[in-house]
């Protein structure tokens, strides 16, 4: 009798499901403004308003890496997700964001059509991994350039300087600055420099720190108290103050330095010194400021282009 | 083979640390899991009917649940009951919630191994509930239960697996720590193989050893 | 269910009287408690509209239904290899030879005892260090392999052993050979003993499909935690996850009736001498697992 109950209950939910599967098409934006996606190619969209034309004549002599990205076609580009303004994937499953542009820029640089990247979630543990073990062609998510890392991948730019921050309740004055973290509870994602910089510096206990995949579980868990305070590069964190400034607020001490670059091969020198190079044709002929106005600028202050460091 | 003890010795706290809290959650779930396990259980027997359709929803609805949503949901919508809990606790929470789901099949279907007239029979003989419960169909009704109930226990061992993505350092952690220090991971996840093979393994063969001495002792 | 139970005599009067009044507090108390849990959750705002008008969009829809389906392909073909594998492991454990056994018996003992997350983390981090990436799906559906494949072989040997050993005393005695024996008396009555516990089992593989969210295998946990975190859409977590949570109890439930209904039939067959193999004797195998 019972399981007829179930099957009854099952069946039910499932016509529910079927019933449900016809709404509205088009682009969810919600009441609260959101992000808009225009200029959309295959996944990739690009709110900054630059079209990424494609070189027809790229070509990396001497670069493995290179081609297997020609004869492919296609260029496998690791990316992150879940941040607003930098690397987001929205409700229709358009990438956006800064980070998002610089890698469909530095396709067209390889000649690549920005509609043929494919786009894979990379958490920040498993980034060198990814690299290494040729699964994506190259990263662009907030990728800090570290000694460390550079043992395993190596790094093109950086294309943009972030240093890290807070974000915390609106309503919590307690928190004004890296020193004031002891005794509060502080939220990153596993693996990633920051928390690694608060866990090596002992800025709060390590019972204090907690660890999740990706930072929106860590907003979450601001919002409601679980938390004190998450930790990353201000530039995600202003995104994310933006989407809700009424209970969100950056610090706005940074106490770091972090470089972002492309993750490359790490045997790939032509590969690097060209990428480096379209970075820097980007930063000269206004490319990469249309970008930045066009996404982290919305939410952030203005920026100026970085110094590249060529190795 | 050096270079596989090194990523032992040189990492030997975290490993500790993690197996410690594996241990802390199985020790802290298994023995709320037994609890409400066996709580749930005796609902499904009971002679109420709305205890008995509480029971089983209860089981069918977090079955068909995965773990790892059960998590979740500790995680991420019980703070908006305004209940705010440490994610260790929670860890043990949502494996308790869990396995006593299953748990409470155990009890259920151990209790329904004996048969019906063995208790008609006592009562016949003017035995009371109490002692128709300790005398008669629990000490048969245990036999049946015991060596399902380890299966579930050692299940429950390798799931507290999960609370790694849930911000609990126990051994299921010890990978992304190790990925962020650059540790090959085939020594390190083989390392963590071994670990819970020594905490298994011992509870498998008590699990054998029951099982073969109760079944000649039916 | 017959109306008495092993516990408790038929109710009298009093006994009647004092049910009835318990069953009245319990449902009274699991009502304040359901009432609480939705008074709080619409107090905090979870029933808002902004929360749930994502669910609209046809995009996220399609999110779900993708999700959906990487967890049905994924769940498919590590069912297909895992069933492969169980047969395979079955019968070298079930043979004479100890070169077969032997390894056998190791291989599936091993695999149960690793928690099936280590699994996953070795189909996809090693072959990483090496340089030799694999597909996350792979990844995934080769853990699931593995450890369900080692929990069904284990279910099988249980079923053929089900089979009174006078079944196949007989069988040899009229002169049927080994395979014989074992394909024409053993199997057929094996396989209604054992169903049952492998659709549990296959129940249980469907949901550790969730655990891909861990290496990022885009399952429908992994989409329902994209929809989720939409600070947007105010972090929607809980809706996301409520419905995420019906989908896959409706899944698993509608299997679990497959799992009844096929014992029911099967317990109306008469002619099979084995008992059914009971899903929560198996070790591990049965919703008693992992995950």
């Amino acid at each position: 009798m019972r399981m007829k109950r179930v099957a009854a209950v099952a069946m039910m939910a499932s016509l529910a499901l079927s019933a449900a599967a016809c709404g509205k098409e088009g682009n969810p934006t919600p009441s609260g403004g959101g992000n808009a996606s225009g200029g959309a190619q295959g996944d990739s969209c690009s709110t900054s308003g630059v079209t990424f034309t494609p070189k027809t004549d790229a070509n990396v002599a001497g670069s493995q890496a290179f081609q297997k990205i020609k004869s492919a076609g296609k260029v496998v580009v690791g990316v992150k997700f879940d941040q607003p303004n930098l690397g987001y994937k929205d409700a229709q499953g358009k990438r956006c964001g800064f980070d998002i542009e610089i890698a469909q820029y530095v396709a067209s640089t390889l000649g690549v059509d920005p509609a043929k990247i494919e786009y894979k979630e990379i958490q920040s543990a498993n980034r060198e991994t990814a690299i290494k073990g040729g699964e994506i062609d190259y990263y662009v998510g907030t990728y800090s350039i570290t000694d460390k890392r550079k043992n395993d991948v190596s790094f093109a730019g950086p294309y943009f300087v972030a240093g890290q921050d807070l974000l915390v309740r609106k309503d919590d004055s307690s928190i004004t600055g890296k020193d004031t973290l002891k005794g509060k509870k502080v939220c990153s994602a596993t693996g990633s420099t920051p928390i690694q910089k608060v866990r090596d510096e002992g800025m709060t206990e390590p019972e204090n720190i907690v660890e999740f995949k990706t930072y929106s579980e860590c907003v979450s868990q601001l919002l409601d108290k679980k938390v004190d305070a998450v930790t990353t590069d201000d530039a995600i964190l202003k995104g994310y103050a933006a989407q809700n400034p009424d209970e969100l607020k950056v610090v706005g001490q940074p106490f770091s330095t972090e470089k972002y670059g492309i993750g490359l091969p790490k045997d790939d020198k032509a590969m690097r010194d060209y990428v480096n190079d379209q970075i820097e044709a980007a930063f000269t002929d206004g490319t990469w400021k249309k970008i930045y106005d066009g996404t982290l600028g919305k939410s952030g202050s203005p920026a100026t282009p970085p110094q590249l460091e060529r190795y | 083979m050096g270079e596989f003890l090194r990523v032992l010795t040189d990492n030997a706290s975290l490993f500790r640390d993690g197996f410690i809290n594996t241990v802390k959650l199985f020790l802290i779930a298994g023995v709320g899991s037994l609890v409400l396990g066996t709580l749930l259980g005796a609902m499904r027997v009971s002679p109420i009917p709305a205890l008995r359709a509480f029971g089983a929803t209860y089981v069918n609805l977090i079955r068909n649940t995965p773990l790892t949503l059960v998590f979740a949901f500790l995680v991420f919508a019980v703070p908006k009951l305004d209940v705010n809990i440490d994610y260790f606790p929670s860890a043990c929470i949502a494996l308790t919630v869990y396995t006593s789901a299953f748990i409470c099949e155990v009890v259920r279907s151990g209790v329904n191994t004996v048969a019906t007239g063995q208790a008609e029979a006592a009562r016949a003989l003017g035995m009371t509930f109490a002692q128709v419960l300790t005398l008669i169909v629990l000490p048969q009704a245990l036999r049946a239960m015991v060596p399902p109930l380890m299966s579930v226990l050692i299940a429950m061992l390798k799931n507290t697996t999960i609370a790694a993505g849930f911000s609990v350092l126990e051994a299921g952690a010890i990978p992304a720590y190790m990925a962020e220090r650059g540790e090959p991971q085939f020594a390190v996840l083989t390392w963590i193989v071994i670990g819970f093979l020594i905490l298994i393994l011992p509870l498998v063969v008590l699990q054998r050893f029951l099982e073969r001495k109760w079944a000649v002792a039916r | 269910m017959s109306s008495s139970s092993v516990l408790y005599d038929l109710p009298g009067p009093k006994a009647r009287l004092r049910n009835r009044i318990l069953g009245v507090v319990s449902i009274a108390a699991i009502v304040a408690l359901i009432a609480f849990v939705v008074y709080k959750f619409d107090q905090t705002g979870q029933f808002e509209a902004r929360k749930w008008e994502q669910f609209q969009y046809v995009a996220v829809q399609r999110e779900i239904l993708s999700g959906l389906l990487a967890t049905l392909k994924a769940a498919a073909v590590a069912t297909v290899l895992a069933l492969l594998f169980g047969a395979v492991f079955a019968s070298a454990r079930l043979s004479d030879r100890w070169l077969f056994r032997t390894p056998a018996t190791f291989v599936v003992e091993l695999f149960r005892a690793i928690p099936l997350l280590i699994l996953i983390f070795f189909g996809y981090y090693v072959p990483l260090q090496y340089g030799w990436p694999i597909d996350k799906f792979w990844a995934l559906v080769i853990g699931l392999t593995l450890y369900n494949g080692s929990v069904l072989a284990e279910i099988f040997r249980a079923g053929i052993n089900a089979v009174p050993y006078g079944q196949s005393e007989g069988a040899y005695a009229v002169g049927l050979r080994k395979n014989q024996v074992l394909r024409l008396i053993l199997l057929p009555q094996a396989f209604r003993a054992m169903l049952p516990a492998i659709v549990s089992q296959l129940v249980v593989l469907l949901k550790d499909t969730a655990l891909g969210f861990i290496i990022t295998y885009p399952e429908l946990l992994f989409a329902g935690k994209q929809i989720g975190g939409r600070l947007a859409f105010g972090l929607p977590y809980v809706p996301t996850y409520l419905v995420i949570a019906a989908i896959y109890i409706s899944i698993c439930g509608l299997l679990s009736v497959l799992a009844w209904w096929l014992q029911k039939r099967l317990t109306r067959l008469p002619r099979s001498a084995a008992k059914p193999v009971p899903a929560t004797q198996t070790d591990g195998g049965t919703g008693v697992t992992p995950l």
